[in-house]
């Protein structure tokens, strides 16, 4: 039977999935080797995260489907992660860069998840802090580092900041069903957090020098299954394996 | 019944956590309950969501338990609480820093170090307090990696989660 939450989970599962999927591009590709397991490690915490989620919904709605199942065999328009989770990689910057605006809103809205009424989702939210935190910093230090660093890392940062901003707004819309599930005390309303949010961001920004760049038109629409024309290809990839020997295990 | 409780904390014991194989699992603090009431169960719990080992883990535990006669022993896997780097034993700690590994501090978490506090952090071979940090992550998620001064010798540090 279909869980009465369901949305909810699937919006987080779905972009730590993807996020997680997109991290793992970078391993043997990091610019530096410590980098590269940073990446990789990050994309292991994101992708057990969404594991432990989906395995949630199979327990709950027990219809014998597995975590496997919920990763690999659906379609881009079933797939409810932000849009920001599914662009594509771009320089070391851009990386850091969305990591940065991600891990920041992240931080945010696990803290206040973790007094959700749904018992499942305050102890997932109080585990992934811990690892969130790390993943802020991590990549806090790289944005203030590139920012004031030289001309050229602080013009990447900056236009990296710049392409991404549009995606931001995604992360304080929420859906009827988000709002649905904060009234009752199990979702988070995720407006109550952009002041803090933006604090935060700012706050790092003025520190590595860079400037917060202005609101304008937001893109949204992942949490609907709508997704952006990057997303079939990284499905295409990570779900090649299933699709061409169905039921694979090794 | 705490006989049989003892026999399988001891068997537990044996195991090995397969990243740092000089600890086993219950100093880990990973081993969080052992029922007896009706079958054997075993909880655990992950260091890290993604902790590549977890799998492992479960699979040794099952084995060794199966050795030791207890073939029908159930391994669960709950989240909550939260593990902390709190629960490993004072002995897991000195192992870790008699192999090279500076060991977390007590008191889990700091919310200064989301805006870049630093802790200071002994070398495990010199002791001395002069070291910096190289990468946030190492050779796992659990550790991260840094330089001593005075010494000149890198050295992972585990993380305090």
């Amino acid at each position: 039977m279909r869980m009465k939450n369901r949305d909810l989970y699937l919006i987080l599962a779905d972009t730590s999935l993807i996020l997680g999927q997109r991290l793992s591009e970078w391993c043997g590709h990091g610019p530096a080797i410590e980098e590269d397991i940073t990446l990789s490690n990050v994309a292991l915490d994101y992708i057990g995260q969404a594991t432990s989620l989906y395995k949630e919904i199979c327990a709950q709605e027990k219809d014998g489907k597995t975590e496997d199942d919920w990763a690999f065999l659906r379609d881009a328009s079933q797939y409810k992660n932000l849009l920001l989770s599914e662009l594509p990689n771009g320089d070391y910057a851009y990386t850091i860069a969305r990591q940065f605006l991600f891990s920041a809103w992240y931080y945010l809205y696990l803290e206040q998840l973790m007094a959700s009424k749904d018992e499942f989702l305050a102890g997932f939210a109080a585990k992934s802090l811990k690892e969130v935190k790390y993943h802020f910093q991590h990549s806090r230090d790289w944005v203030i580092r590139m920012g004031d660093g030289t001309e050229e890392s602080a013009t990447r940062m900056q236009n990296a900041l710049n392409e991404i901003w549009t995606f931001t707004g995604e992360m304080f819309t929420s859906t009827k069903a988000e709002l649905a599930a904060a009234e009752e005390g199990i979702g988070v309303d995720h407006l109550s957090f952009q002041d803090a949010w933006n604090e935060l961001v700012e706050n790092t920004l003025q520190q590595a020098q860079l400037i917060k760049p202005e609101n304008g038109w937001m893109q949204k629409g992942g949490k609907e299954g709508k997704h952006s024309e990057h997303f079939g290809f990284i499905l295409a990839e990570m779900q090649y394996l299933q699709r061409s020997y169905p039921g694979a295990k090794w | 019944m705490v006989d049989l409780q003892h026999q399988i904390w001891q068997i537990l014991q044996c195991v090995e956590d397969p990243e740092i194989p000089y600890l086993n699992v219950v100093e880990m603090g990973i081993v969080r309950e052992v029922k007896v009431n009706n079958g054997i169960e075993v909880v655990i719990t992950p260091t890290y969501s993604g902790c590549p080992a977890m799998k492992t883990i479960e699979e040794d535990i099952q084995e060794a338990l199966a050795e030791n006669g207890f073939h029908e022993a159930i391994v669960k896997t709950v989240l909550s609480p939260a593990w902390t780097t709190d629960w490993m034993t004072d002995d897991a700690l000195s192992k870790l820093r008699m192999n090279g590994i500076a060991p977390p501090e007590r008191g889990a978490s700091d919310k200064g170090l989301l805006m870049g506090k630093i802790r200071e952090i002994a070398c495990p071979r010199c002791f001395s307090k002069e070291t910096t940090m190289i990468s946030q992550f190492g050779s796992t998620a659990c550790k991260a990696l840094y330089k001593c001064q005075e010494c000149l010798e890198p050295f992972d540090h585990f993380k305090c989660i």
